[in-house]
């Protein structure tokens, strides 16, 4: 019952995406008079998607398995919060995560909504309708999630173990509700751009639906990078894999359309370029989705590969894409830019910041699609990897967290003030970091080298916008810029440590035997099997000491039969300075054992840093929200209950 | 804003879009191919291993006939299943050389005893040097080098019983 109650409600839901659509067109030439309408219409399919998901999410926790998704994804034997997890760790649930996450943003934002004019409102909520539309389709057409078995089956086919992890709980519904946050900001751009009111009220109406997607993107893709470095074994915290780069790339485009919307807040200024990020932002998370979704990009993530749901979404992100670049070609000469600027100020300063970030997501852009383009025209294969993303990439992103430590000291409009004197401490940390390196390491590498020298000045650069005013005066807004930008500073230092200082050991041991690396002096006592709930483990003993006493590390491989399948699960160990990362392989014909064995100093510095500036971005939206409320508190407009309620 | 800033995005999309297409029309191929296929052998000489063997050299290879050579090891597991094939191979007509990784005379000459010895000639590589120069990354890999010396296949991994026929067809391709 409960997977046709799902079904009812999808179908349901996407009839009222078709109404939102068709009534949003007369509405916006002021011949009828249906925005109340459309704001409920907006409502309920918001509610019927999440009911659709509720009705999954109980059938597999569940484990009905006369529910063909639940048979292919699921196993009784499985610990229950897989089970739950399981309805968003494959295709189908995964898609309809995604329209709901889309509906709830477009109900939300036409309940929330108050700050651009009606019409542009309007126009998004066509244009959000329209989105919908298609996915509905995707969905109920080529990708129903509810679809039923008969006879049922008496087992499921359990769940990837490597997505039998507590990060799977929280990472790809995070990058998804980043993703789908920036479809909200995809369609008042398009609003904005059909009635051509681009104003600073649009950008302080996107602002927060901008900032909070970045959050959840930055989280997301923190959380997949920490999930990566301990499920896979393989020490690494990115691996530039396209589909890492399908959730870095909407990431940069956020990260730009976040700072030049703050220009066209409080200046009217960058009217077309911010309206193209707004586009833009939103359509590489629908090449990510492709991407990710159509297999047709080698990749470590190996999803299922299906060439009709491939086609159906190239169709989709070909039509809405396609769509919002064509109106934005015509529409772009119509809109007036706005104050002017001189060449030294914070605007020209956040120019420079989008320029560099475009720049840096057109390399990861054409290094992840490259292979594809190569292998098209010439036939031949090849891979594009760390190498040229870390030589091209690298020193641009270098380049843009050095001027981060300078821009947020610009005043608006032309900076009169002598801004570089301010920079001198920073100035001063820094070169002191490049001579230290210079000194105890002189065969450092020059990203790492430089790497360090760049997040010392940041991090004393990145407070400075505080000491203008009294810091517990400054906005919440202004400390949550400054705590994002210490927060580069910090991951960036985790970074250049990680690729300056990891020693790693590959060895095959013999039970007794020492191993060294770095500081570390690891014994191996032996294997002994164990067993978990759904798998048996082969766990391998360390003692490792640095001096004083010793601590042990258990690192294990997994056996699972449901489907057969192995991990292996690093034993990791956190000190202040470091992690002891330990992963056991198998078992060598002359009675030893695989070890590899890293030490990492200051690794976990990356996702603190990641942290920190997705903190960072909270604190902001807090202190947006916070503002808006106080102000809608002491002036509410006329009739507001007549309108909203 | 110039006509052609405003419409290079659609561009871009339309150049991304023909690429996707492509690819989904066109079915992955997951095989490597060599690039050394279509390209003469380089140049080595290698000295015989086995007392009673002749050693391997480039120039025996363009014999007029196409040979199969077999990169191995008496270090190599795989190797010891494939040998049972190689001399199935051998049975059917083929000549099969042999080029011994970084081995040593007298566990070669245990392993060809133990396992069967389907090799006309054996050169020792105790240095990978041939191997690497073969673009080779491991053992046992074999090649099928055409009368005239030129490599028109390269096998990676064991030849498997199941391999067989297309060996055979390769080979006899290669005439």
């Amino acid at each position: 019952m409960l997977a046709e109650l799902g079904l009812a409600a999808l179908w349901l839901a996407a009839g009222l995406a078709a109404l939102q659509l068709l009534l949003s067109v007369p509405t916006v030439r002021g011949s009828v008079d249906g925005a109340r309408t459309i704001r409920a219409v907006a409502v309920l399919q918001g509610i019927l998607t999440l009911t659709a998901f509720a009705a999954l999410l109980v059938v597999f926790a569940r484990t009905d398995l006369s529910v063909a998704l639940v048979f292919e994804n699921s196993h009784s034997a499985k610990p229950f919060i897989y089970k739950v997890a399981g309805a968003w760790g494959n295709h189908e649930g995964s898609m309809l995560l995604w329209v709901t996450v889309l509906a709830v943003a477009g109900a939300v934002f036409a309940v929330l909504a108050r700050r651009t004019g009606e019409r542009t409102l309007i126009a998004a909520l066509g244009a959000q309708a329209a989105l919908g539309l298609g996915f509905y389709a995707f969905l109920l057409i080529a990708s129903n999630p509810f679809a039923r078995l008969n006879p049922a089956p008496l087992e499921g086919r359990g769940l990837n173990p490597l997505l039998q992890d507590p990060g799977l709980a929280f990472h790809p519904p995070t990058l998804y509700l980043g993703y789908v946050g920036l479809s909200i900001a995809f369609s008042l751009a398009v609003g904005a751009l059909v009635t051509t009111e681009v104003d600073s009220r649009l950008a302080r109406a996107m602002r927060p639906w901008v900032l909070g997607a970045w959050i959840l993107l930055t989280l997301g893709i923190t959380a997949g990078s920490y999930w990566a470095y301990y499920e896979l074994g393989w020490g690494g915290y990115w691996f530039w894999d396209p589909v890492e780069n399908a959730s870095l790339m909407p990431w940069l485009a956020a990260t730009a359309l976040l700072h030049s919307i703050n220009v066209l807040a409080a200046r009217a200024a960058l009217k077309a370029w911010t309206m193209m990020l707004a586009v833009l932002a939103f359509s590489m998370s629908m090449v990510g989705t492709f991407l990710v979704r159509s297999g047709v990009l080698t990749s470590v993530h190996a999803f299922a590969i299906d060439p009709e749901r491939g086609t159906f979404l190239l169709a989709l992100l070909a039509i809405y894409v396609g769509a919002a670049f064509v109106l934005f070609a015509v529409r772009a000469p119509r809109l007036r830019e706005g104050a002017p600027f001189e060449l030294v100020s914070r605007e020209s300063g956040l120019v420079i910041n989008n320029l560099l970030l475009t720049v840096i997501l057109g390399i990861v852009f054409v290094g992840t699609l490259y292979p594809l383009f190569v292998e098209a025209i010439t036939g031949e294969k090849l891979s594009v990897g760390a190498p040229y993303f870390n030589a091209v990439a690298g020193p641009l992103a270098l380049l843009l967290a050095a001027l981060v430590g300078v821009g947020p000291l610009l005043s608006w409009r032309r900076e009169r003030r002598p801004v570089l004197r301010r920079l001198t401490i920073p100035a001063l940390l820094g070169l002191t970091a490049l001579v230290i390196t210079i000194i105890l390491v002189p065969h450092l590498a020059i990203l790492p080298r430089l790497g360090f020298t760049v997040a010392a000045f940041l991090a004393a650069a990145a407070p400075l916008p505080l000491t203008v005013r009294n810091p517990l005066r400054a906005p919440l807004a202004t400390w949550g810029m400054v705590v994002s930008h210490f927060g580069i500073a910090v991951a960036l230092t985790g970074m250049a440590a990680n690729g300056a200082f990891t020693s790693e050991r590959l060895a095959v041991a013999r039970p007794g035997q020492q191993l060294s690396v770095g500081p570390w002096l690891i014994a191996f006592d032996g294997v002994t099997p164990t067993a978990g709930k759904n798998f048996t483990a082969l766990e391998a003993e360390l003692r490792a000491s640095r001096g004083e006493g010793a601590i042990i590390l258990r690192p294990q491989t997994h056996y699972f039969s449901d489907p057969p399948m192995e991990t292996s699960e690093a034993a990791i160990r956190t000190f202040w300075n470091g992690q002891l990362y330990t992963v056991v392989g198998r078992e060598d014909p002359s009675g030893g054992w695989q070890l590899r064995l890293w030490w990492k100093p200051f690794v976990t510095l990356i996702w603190a840093g990641g942290a920190l500036i997705a903190i960072g971005g909270a604190l902001a939206l807090l202190g947006r929200a916070l503002g808006g409320w106080r102000r809608l508190r002491a002036h509410r407009e006329p009739g507001w209950r007549e309108r909203y309620i | 804003m110039s006509r052609a800033v405003r419409f290079a995005p659609l561009i871009v999309l339309a150049a991304l879009l023909v690429g996707l297409v492509w690819r989904l029309a066109t079915p992955v191929d997951t095989n490597v191919h060599s690039r050394l296929e279509g390209q003469p052998v380089p140049a080595f000489s290698l000295a015989p291993i086995v007392p009673g063997k002749p050693g391997l050299a480039s120039a025996d290879l363009a014999s007029g006939r196409p040979r199969l050579v077999n990169v191995f090891a008496s270090w190599c597991v795989p190797c010891v299943t494939e040998v049972g094939v190689l001399k199935q191979l051998q049975a059917s007509g083929v000549t099969v050389d042999g080029i011994a990784v970084r081995d040593e005379p007298q566990a070669l000459a245990s392993f060809l005893a133990r396992n069967g010895d389907p090799y006309e000639r054996i050169g020792s590589d105790p240095q990978s040097s041939v191997q690497i120069d073969l673009g080779s990354s491991g053992v046992p890999e074999s090649f099928i080098v055409d009368g005239r010396g030129i490599i028109r296949y390269q096998h990676i991994g064991p030849v498997e019983p199941s391999d067989v026929p297309m060996i055979l067809a390769k080979l006899d391709a290669a005439k």
